[in-house]
């Protein structure tokens, strides 16, 4: 094994690449819960947003064009959830997995005629001479658009969430629907497009997957990128930087077991494979351990809401 | 406008009439997604629902593959309806098959070449066991950590289909394989196998064994107090706990119960219709029978019916792939449809639509 | 309706002379309306300014918003600390956040329903002054309670309402409680009757009993004790929120305790769970009716079962003997004269009322030599509440021990042989019931609790 071919430098840029499908869906799904409501078709989600924006970018040649339609794809999905769940008050659990599962066969369907091609190049952005600075340049000023972008959106979430009137009536709702009802607050309308906001995030991040990550499009290709993004929530107790930690550290896991697999490490390849599974799980357990509540879980999270006056 | 009212008792004919209609607004919406992929709808939906059973030169084969496939779909789907009853999610049945069938297959293979009546159901009790241990690992995680069961169960699918790919590669490994990956095939080991029982019918014991599992749990739910604790926590937590339900126990329960039965499922289809660990042994019965679950209402009965017609998808999925050049997961979306359906009509068992009029003042 | 929830199917409302009809309630806001409601307008986990800007139209910045709300606190003798989470105050805290969410607004109009049901004697009194304060100041005060003697001191104009329907319009002041209860329910009251009994041996014992709540907000128990012996009834007061909750689930079993903890005659059961103590004697019927006590979408005959196997042996190795429960569930329906089609009826069908007489029903018909209630006649009309107190009385003449838990006082000094109050978790020494008058009563239950000094509950914050 030759641990000297991994240089830390490369492997921190790449880290922050991996980290970006799971930030990008991870923030989308803590918005969603903040409003009370447990989507568990990020998955699905993230898979159909994969396949839409390829398809768009493929045929527009717009990697661009290609991310707003991975986002419009999660987001259409996630309208089904929505109306299911908002509407017709049916179960958060059943129909988030309904959401993975349906979407894990519908974007097969539609990615028959795109396996083997390739999807144009997204660039990454130039900060001239500063991208050139050694270690700092190659981590942090070397990427596409979107890794900046979902960087932005931590920012943007936590401000938004913690300092607005919109973030407070949003953790109303999902603190206590019912009470937020009688003031007068809008839960359906409010909770709907919270989640078209989750599935729009999740598409975005699939998107990412097989445009830049990949980038190639395969069946089945997000592999539970879309549950660890779930389990990345809870990790974060709910807080949109912790949830970028949580996705570093899972994208440096990916990155260092890619990495190791190369090097040629003595253990076989399926041990380092499930590995970042393995982990989330043992970080899920340690922070549940502290307790639901004094993490910050929403009050309602995944209870219906039906007003009966 | 309409309005939505709580019906003070759920409507029984909506709980029976739902499953029917969903049905059949899948086959409409199906046929619609068919035409849109530039196939005959009615062609399609004959192919998948029809032809298995009655078209005269392919029903031989399909018939018995019908029960091949609905066993393990029956058997894993009554297991998670007990724990989704009592609101205990184990959506990682895939893993608890896919280790109950490695731990089945290691130990037949243990004793290869020996013969002896008592291999076969030692490898049972290790399918059901292994089953067992890895639903245990989020059950415990869940009773002593709180730990999300629903992710647990599910990551550890991953981590079961990385195992399993090893097995398959490298322990469990044909060694006259000729370095190809997979197992030796149990089905040409006679202590070991789990045959058709009846000629032509595709029973075989993990049928047989799916049958007695709906009939236990029927009695179970309808006169035995653990099926009533089972309602009660899942309808009402804090009563239950008010009964004197402990909840811990009942997690365990749950989730060893569906791990067994998942666990068996695995065992019976590699020591039968699969006979070996392979790479690409999951199938995704585990997933399917989540769908099988809720089509049957977590009903023992509703599974039974459930269980055979999504395994009659599957084979008509695979007459359609073969005939008309369907993508297989095609077949998936279906069935994820007929998901959705299901939840939305659910709302009628519970609630009344009124129209509601509004006076002008 | 008056606040924009609800939108009438006929009919028209008149706001200062002009038509008025509020599509939703920030237009009532915006029109001067404003309303403390009873229950579930506060957000636990979200601060005190946090609450007061989500009822407001146009908040100010949080920190302008918090100096108004520690200003106008102080000017109505209402101290509230804007920075405090919710979950962490007490009742009558959380009743303060209410107001000043509509003071702040100047309102025209103020809408209050049943406010006083979680404060103590003393905290209504000085409810009262603000009302007053308010009125004078032309605010204009719409009351809504049930509590006769509270319209008597505090309205100029009553009107009653029976099942939706107006049935009178009086001075309240020109009428007896009496006369009042009487438009209210439609029929004489008649008290439940007590014969007087000799103290048995002890059935019940509790002592040195501190517990943590297993609710995020709720309240420890602190070293509670209290000795009961058979036949004898013991009240407890307090205003909800102090531990009652958590006093029925310890004794219940649903919270463990050390062993010692709780004898039920003289044997100890803390670490036992709600089914062996059951089988010692022991029953419990909880506040909550519907997801507690029972189960709303079971069977009347379902819901039978659910607490009363262990008493009365329905089961043979675990299964049931169904047709034995029906007759039980009848027997309940029959005894207590609960108003249902039949024991098919799924719970959540009933009544309140109905359900609670179930309820009741189910736990005294196992004979128990325990039992413990939490508000057993919450919401319950008169004539059921009396019958329900009456059923209480009986089982205790039988020589049962009863330990009943209430906010409403005027039951309590009906039923109890000795009284006791729950403040803050912590249980005062019971005192026989005789002779005790209400202002003693409301200083039991925390005197000028938590008034003067708003930082009071930090301790329990801490400790919960």
């Amino acid at each position: 094994m030759d641990l000297s071919a991994i240089n830390p430098a490369v492997l921190f840029a790449s880290l922050i690449v991996a980290a970006t499908p799971i930030l990008l869906a991870g923030l989308g799904e803590l918005v969603v819960e903040k409003a009370g409501v447990l989507n568990l078709g990020v998955e699905g989600m993230m898979i159909v947003g994969a396949i839409c924006g390829f398809a768009v970018a493929v045929n527009t040649g717009s990697p661009a064009l290609g991310f707003i339609g991975g986002a419009l794809g999660g987001a259409a999905l996630s309208l089904i959830f929505a109306v299911l769940t908002q509407y017709l008050l049916a179960n958060q659990v059943a129909t988030g997995l309904a959401l993975t599962l349906f979407g894990l066969g519908f974007a097969a369907l539609i990615g028959q005629g795109y396996v083997g091609i390739k999807p144009p190049l997204t660039e990454r952005l130039s900060f001239g001479p500063l991208s050139d600075i050694p270690v700092l340049g190659t981590v942090l000023l070397r990427h596409d658009l979107m890794v900046y972008l979902a960087l932005l959106a931590v920012a943007g979430i936590w401000y938004v969430l913690n300092r607005t009137r919109v973030g407070l009536i949003l953790r109303a709702v999902g603190e206590n629907h019912d009470a937020a009802h009688a003031l007068g607050y809008k839960v359906v309308r409010i909770r709907l497009l919270a989640i078209m906001f989750g599935g729009a995030m999740a598409g975005l991040g699939g998107a990412y997957l097989s445009l830049v990550r990949v980038p190639l499009w395969t069946e089945g290709m997000t592999s539970g990128a879309g549950w660890i993004a779930l389990a990345l929530v809870v990790f974060a107790s709910w807080r949109p930087g912790r949830l970028m930690l949580g996705a570093w550290l899972f994208g440096g896991i990916t990155v260092l077991q890619l990495n190791l697999q190369a090097a040629g490490a003595k253990v076989p390849v399926e041990y380092l494979q499930m590995s970042p599974y393995v982990i989330t799980i043992l970080v899920l357990v340690v922070m549940s351990a502290r307790g639901g509540r004094a993490m910050g879980a929403p009050a309602a999270l995944g209870r219906s809401f039906h007003a009966t006056h | 406008m309409i309005r939505l009212e709580k019906r003070p008792t759920p409507s029984r004919f909506w709980v029976g009439a739902t499953p029917v209609i969903a049905v059949i607004l899948t086959m409409i919406a199906g046929g619609i997604m068919f035409a849109a992929l530039g196939k005959n709808p009615f062609e399609a939906i004959r192919i998948i629902f029809w032809d298995p059973l009655f078209d005269p030169n392919l029903s031989s084969y399909s018939r018995p593959q019908l029960l091949v496939k609905a066993g393990p779909l029956i058997l894993i789907a009554i297991g998670l309806s007990l724990g989704f009853r009592a609101g205990i999610w184990n959506i990682g049945a895939e893993g608890q098959y896919i280790i109950g069938a490695i731990c089945g297959a290691a130990v037949g293979l243990a004793f290869y070449p020996a013969a002896g009546w008592y291999i076969f159901p030692l490898m049972v009790v290790a399918g059901a066991l292994g089953g067992i241990v890895w639903a245990m690992i989020p059950a415990l995680l869940r009773t002593f950590f709180n730990t999300s069961e629903i992710l647990v169960s599910l990551l550890l699918v991953y981590v079961a289909q990385a195992l399993l790919a090893s097995m398959a590669l490298g322990a469990l490994r044909n060694p006259q394989g000729g370095g190809f990956p997979g197992s030796r095939n149990l089905a040409q080991y006679p202590a070991a196998s789990n045959p058709e029982l009846f000629a032509g019918t595709g029973i075989h014991w993990g049928v047989i064994v799916a049958f007695v599992a709906v009939i236990a749990a029927y009695v179970m739910l309808q006169r035995h107090i653990l099926g009533f604790n089972i309602k009660l926590t899942g309808q009402a937590p804090r009563a239950a706990k008010f009964s004197g339900v402990s909840p811990m126990a009942l997690v365990l329960i749950c989730m060893g119960t569906s791990g067994a039965l998942a666990g068996l499922a695995g065992l019976f289809e590699v020591a039968g219709p699969s006979g070996k660990i392979s790479i690409d042994f999951a199938s995704g019965y585990g997933f399917t029978a989540i769908i099988v679950a809720f089509l049957g209402r977590l009903n023992p009965i509703g599974i039974l019916l459930a269980g055979l017609l999504m395994a009659l998808t599957y084979i008509g999925g695979e007459l359609a792939q073969f005939m008309l050049g369907l993508p297989k997961a095609s077949i998936q979306a279906f069935q994820g449809m007929l998901l959705f359906f299901l939840l939305a009509l659910d709302l009628l068992s519970n609630y009344r639509p009124r129209l509601a009029k509004r006076e002008a003042a | 309706m008056i606040y924009g929830l609800v939108r009438p199917d006929s009919g028209r409302m008149l706001l200062r002379g002009a038509p008025y009809q509020p599509a939703k309630p920030s237009e009532a806001r915006q029109n001067g309306v404003a309303m403390v409601f009873q229950h579930f307008s506060l957000f636990e986990a979200l601060n005190v300014a946090e609450n007061v800007a989500l009822g407001m139209e146009n908040p100010p910045p949080m920190r302008e918003l918090a100096e108004r709300i520690r200003a106008v606190s102080q000017e109505y003798g209402l101290p509230l600390d804007p920075a405090k989470l919710v979950g962490d105050l007490s009742a009558g805290e959380r009743q303060r956040v209410e107001i000043i969410r509509c003071l702040l607004q100047d309102p025209k109009l103020l809408i209050m329903d049943e406010p006083t049901s979680v404060l103590t004697p003393q905290e209504v009194g000085i409810l009262f002054q603000t009302l007053r304060q308010l009125s004078a100041e032309g605010t204009a005060i719409l009351y809504i309670s049930h509590k006769l003697e509270e319209i008597r001191s505090l309205c100029d104009e009553a009107t009653i309402l029976r099942r939706g329907k107006v049935v009178a319009t009086c001075t309240p002041r020109d009428k007896t409680a009496r006369e009042l209860a009487e438009l209210m329910v439609g029929q004489v009251l008649t008290p439940p009757a007590k014969a007087p009994k000799p103290p048995g041996p002890v059935a019940l014992e509790v002592t040195g009993l501190s517990v943590a709540s297993p609710n995020p907000f709720g309240t420890a128990l602190k070293d509670v004790s209290f000795t009961l012996r058979q036949g004898e009834v013991l009240g407890i007061a307090g205003v909800a929120g102090n531990g009652q909750d958590e006093l029925l689930l310890a004794m219940s079993g649903e919270i463990l305790s050390p062993e010692a903890a709780v004898k039920i005659a003289g044997q100890p059961v803390g670490r036992l769970g709600p089914n062996a103590r059951r089988a010692l004697g022991l029953v419990a019927a909880p506040e909550e009716r519907l997801g507690h006590a029972a189960a709303p979408d079971m069977s009347l005959t379902e819901n039978a079962l659910l607490s009363s196997y262990v008493r009365k042996g329905f089961l043979k190795r675990g299964f049931i003997g169904w047709g034995a429960v029906e007759e039980f569930a009848q027997g309940i329906i029959k005894a207590f004269d609960v108003r249902t089609p039949g024991s098919h009826v799924a719970a959540r069908a009933l009544s309140g009322g109905n359900l609670q007489k179930f309820v009741i029903g189910r736990e005294i018909l196992q004979e128990p030599s325990v039992i413990v209630v939490n508000q057993p006649t919450w919401g319950v009309d008169a004539a059921a509440a009396a019958a329900i107190r009456q059923a209480l009385l009986d089982l205790a003449a039988r020589g049962a021990a009863v330990v009943a838990i209430s906010q409403d006082l005027d039951e309590l000094v009906e039923i109890s042989d000795s009284f006791a109050a729950l403040n803050e978790g912590r249980m005062t020494r019971p005192r026989p019931a005789q002779g005790l008058t209400v202002d003693e009563i409301g200083l039991m239950m925390g005197g000028a609790h938590g008034m003067d000094v708003a930082h009071h509950h930090e301790q329990q914050g801490a400790s919960a």
